[in-house]
Order: structure tokens, then C-alpha cells, then sequence
């Protein structure tokens, strides 16, 4: 029997300045599993997180977190949702005016009625559980790209959310920090029993963690399936996609005046 | 064409400036309705006191020193000719109490302090801070806004008192001790002519405004800037004008209102 679904997609559709960004997208994210949305920069991956978050509003169809339609939920109702959310930003978003301890500790803090001794407790196995409990002293502006990463990511388990969406988690990581952190995404899911979405043009190293992904184009859906699936697929996206190739679907090219008439060439 | 381009021009111009003043009146609004949080967590706020007040004393003190001093000397000159040189204290202590001391204290606070605010929230904006806050369910407005906005409004009164105290300092540095006015006259009669009600409290509340216009306008841009680096900027450098404009445009209104008259 299938997982029941965390999180639900409907005929979501989205307009911007006239422009869609997104057209009737149906997508399914069951409890407990780790499901990656892919595309190409600007392709509507990340107005997607957006409307899981509740920040957009759908110009039609709607978005489902834990039976509830985020987009009919009032302000209030919409902050006690988002507590059963974590987010990790593209570089970390960590509050540089606050050391590690005190960004991991942040949620904590602002909604719950610990005790700081208690606080500390569950801050250090945070941080252990990313493997910087022995950077908890240090400023954001100390750390590297890698351990910025990996603070976020323990902020963002700070009150063991049900889902934890992910915006380009691997965004300028070297190979290490890469692994590193596509490690620790799937073995926090697993531990905490939680529910993932990654969003990422990081091909090779989501296949790696994923249990399914959602391709997506010009705000459409082109290809679904599990890694194996979609490794097999011989789609032109997908193999351009999957294959890093310069052209094909995707042209090269952005469209504008003939090449010869932009030189002043006569036919 | 061209004039109903103008015309329409100059239309937009007036329109998006009436809007964000709406959208600036709406940002105070919220700022006041979501301020319990921060007065019941104070040390939030004492922690930006640091940063806003603590952070300002050295060119509080020193511009005051400076403005004091430059008041005795000028103000020495003009008194000798009329041959009451023993008003020097009255004529410093009442220039820095009622226009310079808050005038001053809020220029030099916009540029020191205001820019610094809207830099630093313009910049969280940039590097989605403030979405991640967002998402955590926390709101940006009571969180970030509320304790640097009674920061700034506790931190302005104070700084505007202390620019005076060390002007008068300076006034008496360059009159009595380096031109020889008296002593006993300079302070008597200074305290004599300064009037608790009329001269302080009019230059505190003239201190509470400005501290609030500035902080408001500091917040509301960095809170309101583009999240780019010419967006920062741009906000930055509208905080410091704006501010400035502000604090002359008041003070010249709260004058007229406290002193007309008088």
C-alpha cells in the first residue's frame, strides 16, 4: 500500500505580469519519501517551493499540506503550518548577526517555552548531527559554503519539521561538501521520518538520494518517474537534460533576429 | 506628444510617491501593532540600543564638542559688541537645547545609525534572511522592525541630551577658560534663563519625533529596497537624504508650534 501523501498538487496553475510560470501541475509527495523537482533555471521550480510555503497565492488549482489548502489558510493559520515546515535557502539565508548556536537555536526560542539548558542540549546534537558541534561559537561570516550549508540544514531540523523543502542545496558546493551534504539530506529524512523536497539542476548527485523526481519546463511537467526510470528514459528533455548536452530542446540559442540581419548581411 | 509625456510623467511621479507614503504609514502601523513581543523580550531591544546608541556616542560627543565650541567662540564675538558677554552660557545652552542639540543629534544619527539600519535589513532582504524568517514561521516585522524601531526612539532623546551637555562643555571650554568670560556668570545665568518645560522637555519632544521619523524612514527602505547590491545602495542613500529633509521640515513645524510667540 502506498505512502498516504504529505503533500498535494493540483491543476496548479500560476500567471505573473500576464506571463504563466506555472500550468496544470499535478504532483504527489508521499509521507516519509525524498522527491525532486527538476528543470532549468527559471522553469518555475522555485514559485513552486513558494506555493508549498504558502508565500503565493495559485491563479488557479491548489496545494495541500497535511489536508489543508494552503492558500485558503489566514495569516494565522499560516504561521502554525509553516511550523511543521523547514526550508533550506539556496546559500544557507543563516541570520549573520547571529553566532551558529544562536541560529540553530532560533526557532527554539521564538516558539517554544524550553528552558535554555534544554536548548543547549538539543543545539549541540544538532549541530553533532551535521558535524560542526564544535563550530557553535563561530559568526556565519567565519564558515565556508559547505558549513554554512550544513548549519542551515541543522536550523532547519531545529523542531523536526514533518517536510523540509530544499532550494538548491548543492548551489557552489565543492564535490566533498556535495556529497557531504546529499549524505546528510537523506539520512536526516530517513532518521526523523520526515518528508523531502529538493529542488535542484544537480542531476548526478540527486539521483544518488531521490526516490522519485518531477522534471519540469516552461512551468509544465515533461517527465516523471524513479531515478532507474528516468535514467532509462530516452526523451529528448531527459537525455538533455540527464546528459548535460548544448542542444536540443533547449536551444542554445535565445531567440531574437535572424543572425544575418543582426550583421547587416544581405540574403 | 512630448508635454502629455511630461504631464504623464510627472502624474506617475506623484502617484507612486502618495502610494509609498501610504505603504510607509501601513509598515509604522504594523511596526506599533506587533511591538508587544519585543517590549515583553527587552533584551531584544537592548541589543539593538547597542548597535543604534552605543555605536553613535563617539560622533554624538565629538560633533557636540566641536558645535559647542564654535557656538562660544561666534557667540562670544556677537555678545562683546552689545557688551553682554557674561550671556554666553544662556546664548550656548539655549541654541544647543532647543535647535541644535536634537537637530544635530538626528542628522548625524540618520547618516551614522539610519543608513546603517537600512543597509543591514536591505542586505538580510538580499540574502533571503527574511524569507527564511518567513518560513519559520516567525514574522519579520515583530522579529527585526519592532526592536530597532523603540531602539532607535529611546536611543535619539539620549544622544540629542548628551550633544547638548558636551556642547555646553565645549561652549565653556572656548569661553571661560580659554577667553576668560566668568565662571559664575556663564553657569548662573544659564541656569537662571533655561526653563525646565519651555527649553528641555520642548527639545526632548522635538528628539522623540525625529528619532522616530528617522528610524521609520531608515526601516521602511532597507525593509522596502530591491534585493540587489544597486537596490542596497539606492535605499541607503534615500535614507539619509530623506531623513535629513524630514528632520529640517519638523523641526521648522515643531518650532513654529513650541516657540511662537514664547
Amino acid at each position: 500500500m502506498p505512502a498516504p501523501a504529505l503533500v498535494e498538487i493540483r491543476d496548479l496553475n500560476f500567471t505573473y505580469d500576464k506571463r504563466p510560470v506555472l500550468q496544470g501541475i499535478n504532483m504527489t509527495f508521499p509521507k516519509g519519501k525524498l522527491v525532486a523537482i527538476m528543470g532549468l533555471s527559471g522553469c518555475g521550480k522555485t514559485t513552486l517551493l513558494r506555493h508549498i510555503g504558502g508565500a503565493l497565492k495559485p491563479t488557479r488549482g491548489y496545494v495541500k499540506f497535511d489536508g489543508q489548502v494552503m492558500h485558503e489558510l489566514d495569516a494565522k493559520g499560516l504561521y502554525l503550518m509553516r511550523r511543521k515546515m523547514g526550508m533550506l535557502f539556496q546559500f544557507g539565508a543563516l541570520f549573520t548577526d547571529m553566532s551558529v548556536y544562536d541560529n540553530v537555536a532560533f526557532q527554539m526560542r521564538e516558539h517554544t517555552d524550553l528552558s535554555e539548558e534544554m536548548i543547549h542540549n538539543l543545539v549541540v546534537m544538532k549541530l553533532n548531527a551535521v558535524g560542526l558541534r564544535g563550530a557553535q561559537h563561530m559568526m556565519p561570516s567565519e564558515l565556508s559554503g559547505g558549513m554554512a550549508r550544513r548549519v542551515a540544514l541543522a536550523r532547519t531540523m531545529a523542531l523536526d519539521p514533518m517536510l523540509v523543502m530544499y532550494d538548491e542545496p548543492f548551489a557552489g558546493l565543492d564535490p566533498i561538501s556535495m556529497t557531504v551534504i546529499g549524505d546528510l539530506i537523506r539520512s536526516l529524512n530517513d532518521a526523523l521520518g520526515a518528508t523531502s523536497i529538493i529542488v535542484t539542476h544537480d542531476i548526478q548527485e540527486s539521483l544518488k538520494i531521490v526516490d522519485y523526481v518531477y522534471f519540469m519546463a516552461n512551468g509544465v511537467i515533461v517527465a516523471e518517474g524513479t531515478p532507474d526510470e528516468l535514467r532509462a528514459c530516452d526523451t529528448d528533455f531527459v537525455r538533455q537534460f540527464v546528459h548535460g548536452e548544448m542542444d536540443g530542446p533547449v536551444p542554445f540559442h535565445y531567440p531574437g533576429v535572424d543572425y544575418r540581419q543582426a550583421l547587416n548581411l544581405r540574403a | 506628444m512630448a508635454v502629455v509625456k511630461t504631464i504623464s510623467a510627472i502624474g506617475h511621479r506623484i502617484v507612486d510617491t502618495v502610494w509609498r507614503i501610504g505603504v510607509a504609514a501601513r509598515f509604522f502601523f504594523l511596526t506599533l501593532l506587533y511591538s508587544g513581543n519585543c517590549l515583553r523580550r527587552f533584551h531584544l531591544v537592548i541589543k539593538e540600543l547597542f548597535s543604534t546608541g552605543v555605536m553613535s556616542l563617539i560622533i554624538i560627543i565629538v560633533a557636540g564638542l566641536f558645535v559647542g565650541m564654535v557656538l562660544g567662540l561666534q557667540g562670544y564675538e556677537t555678545l562683546k559688541r552689545y557688551g553682554s558677554e557674561s550671556a554666553l552660557g544662556v546664548m550656548v545652552a539655549l541654541g544647543l537645547v532647543r535647535e541644535l542639540g536634537p537637530v544635530m543629534a538626528a542628522l548625524l544619527f540618520a547618516s551614522r545609525a539610519g543608513s546603517a539600519m537600512t543597509a543591514e535589513i536591505g542586505l538580510m532582504k538580499a540574502t533571503e534572511q527574511i524569507s527564511a524568517m518567513e518560513m519559520m514561521a516567525v514574522n519579520p516585522i515583530a522579529r527585526i522592525v519592532a526592536p530597532r524601531f523603540w531602539a532607535g526612539v529611546i536611543s535619539m532623546p539620549l544622544l540629542a541630551a548628551l550633544f547638548s551637555a558636551v556642547g555646553i562643555f565645549g561652549g565653556y571650554l572656548v569661553g571661560v577658560v580659554q577667553i576668560g568670560v566668568d565662571e559664575g556668570s556663564f553657569w548662573s545665568q544659564m541656569q537662571a534663563a533655561v526653563d525646565f518645560r519651555e527649553d528641555i522637555m520642548n527639545g526632548i519632544i522635538k528628539s522623540v519625533v525625529f528619532g522616530t521619523v528617522v528610524t521609520v524612514i531608515a526601516l521602511f527602505e532597507g525593509f522596502d529596497a530591491p534585493p540587489t547590491a544597486e537596490g542596497v545602495s539606492g535605499a541607503t542613500t534615500r535614507t539619509v537624504v530623506t531623513s535629513s529633509l524630514a528632520i529640517l521640515m519638523l523641526d521648522f513645524v515643531l518650532t513654529a508650534i513650541m516657540f511662537r510667540g514664547a
